[in-house]
């Protein structure tokens, strides 16, 4: 399994029966593959659907039929469309369970940067902002260093925060993190890599159980 | 009641500094026969709001590439480089709004509210010089109404009495842009007759819309 599929793979463990899920573009997204058989999720789109489907097939695509990240979809039975003020609604309201997103920095106080790089990249903040706002649980996908080998898991974001302190998982190629009020709880440290690994690659301070470093 | 008109004589009614909100989401759903017209007018200094900037070649990003556009209130631009090249030589003025926060701030115009209470962007560079205020112990912000001249939507379908309803994820941000303008134009397939659409599915009712434009092959589409 490649990297992503694997931080995808993982992320599915997180839904539960029953989930209102929202997930982000790209990474994120992957986890739709790994859902555990028995599992039943229901996915929102945030431009107006609830009970989005997997893609058509070549040929079926409908241009009213997409997704927030512009692909085409197709909508599940007992699917609804509804427009961007109730959709958001929906998500500041709490009703989403669980959303899953991109990362650019988080840091150990739950913080997540994704939406600006000033003077470089500026893609707008979309509707991230208020799906970590509202959503039960906010959970993150990334890759665990940037393209330079630089850690993304931080002591404090240097980028402006997409929102404070909401975080509540981060899953990388490398780790699972739980934010928590004692510190960044690591959980679990992907097969191939050691504990010793995980924090050299993280500049965040990691709170260690026991059991984990018995292990090394 | 609504008037018909044609995209070209819609256009003709929107004059330089006019502040459009314009319905859809990356291109779908946004009316780009009223769009199309809008460029052939190249009437300039316009403030559009807008989920998003979609694509130089689709929806409102065919007005940033005719530099019809002088500000906007937007809550992404990731599709659209020209915008971020406008933006970054001080042409376009980009006030980045959450998309939550947008709608809210559109709606809220429409439905005669000054403003409203978010919680998004606490703690963010969305915060800064706006006015907190505490309910039950939790911090909201203090999120102005957003004014606008005309709206520009595209739904599906209208009948004679002015009632639109939408298709699928097309819908998106439309009946809500519908609300809140002065002037409201919805380009639509086709007009039924009263009574055609069941009262019981009608989305954005006719009393929020001033003139309807009937969809023709359009560019980009």
């Amino acid at each position: 399994m490649d990297k992503r599929a694997m931080i995808g793979a993982r992320i599915a463990k997180e839904l539960k029966d029953g989930d209102y899920v929202n997930l982000g573009i790209g990474l994120p997204t992957e986890a739709v593959n790994h859902i555990p058989e028995g599992v039943h999720v229901t996915f929102q789109s945030e431009n107006g659907i609830m009970g989005t489907g997997p893609k058509p097939a070549e040929g079926m695509e409908d241009e009213d039929m997409i997704n927030a990240g512009g692909g085409y979809i197709t909508a599940l039975k007992g699917a609804s469309f509804f427009d961007s003020a109730l959709s958001f609604a929906i998500i500041r309201g709490g009703h989403v369970d669980v959303t899953v997103l991109g990362a650019l920095q988080v840091d150990q106080h739950g913080n997540l940067a994704n939406w600006i790089i000033p003077g470089k990249l500026v893609p707008g903040m979309g509707g991230a902002m208020d799906l970590v706002t509202g959503a039960k649980k906010v959970i993150v996908a990334m890759e665990h260093l940037d393209k330079k080998g630089n850690s993304k898991v931080l002591k404090q974001c240097t980028l402006p925060l997409t929102a404070k302190g909401l975080l509540s998982l981060i899953v990388t190629d490398m780790a699972v993190m739980e934010v928590t009020p004692q510190g960044l709880l690591l959980r679990e440290v992907t097969e191939g890599f050691t504990v010793e690994d995980v924090v050299r690659a993280t500049e965040a301070e990691l709170v260690i159980p026991s059991h984990l470093l018995d292990k090394d | 009641m609504f008037k018909q008109i044609t995209a070209a004589e819609a256009a003709a009614m929107i004059a330089p500094h006019s502040r459009l909100a314009i319905g859809g989401f990356l291109a779908v759903g946004a009316p780009e026969g009223l769009i199309d017209a809008i460029v052939a007018t190249g009437t300039k200094d316009l403030h559009i709001i807008v989920i998003a900037s979609d694509w130089e070649d689709r929806g409102i990003g065919k007005l940033v590439v005719n530099h019809q556009v002088k500000s906007a209130q937007v809550s992404h631009l990731g599709t659209n480089r020209e915008i971020q090249a406008q933006m970054n030589s001080g042409e376009v003025a980009i006030e980045l709004v959450p998309q939550g926060t947008l709608m809210e701030r559109v709606r809220a115009y429409g439905a005669g509210l000054g403003g409203i209470l978010t919680p998004t962007g606490i703690g963010t560079v969305v915060e800064e010089d706006k006015q907190i205020i505490s309910i039950e112990g939790k911090d909201f912000i203090l999120e102005p109404a957003i004014p606008s001249d005309f709206a520009l939507v595209r739904a599906w379908k209208a009948d004679r009495c002015g009632n639109l309803i939408f298709r699928k994820t097309a819908r998106n941000s439309n009946p809500i842009m519908a609300m809140a303008g002065r002037i409201t134009i919805a380009e639509v397939d086709e007009i039924v007759e009263c009574g055609e659409i069941d009262p019981e599915h009608v989305v954005t009712p006719g009393v929020f819309v001033n003139y309807i434009v009937v969809r023709e092959e359009v560019k980009n589409g």
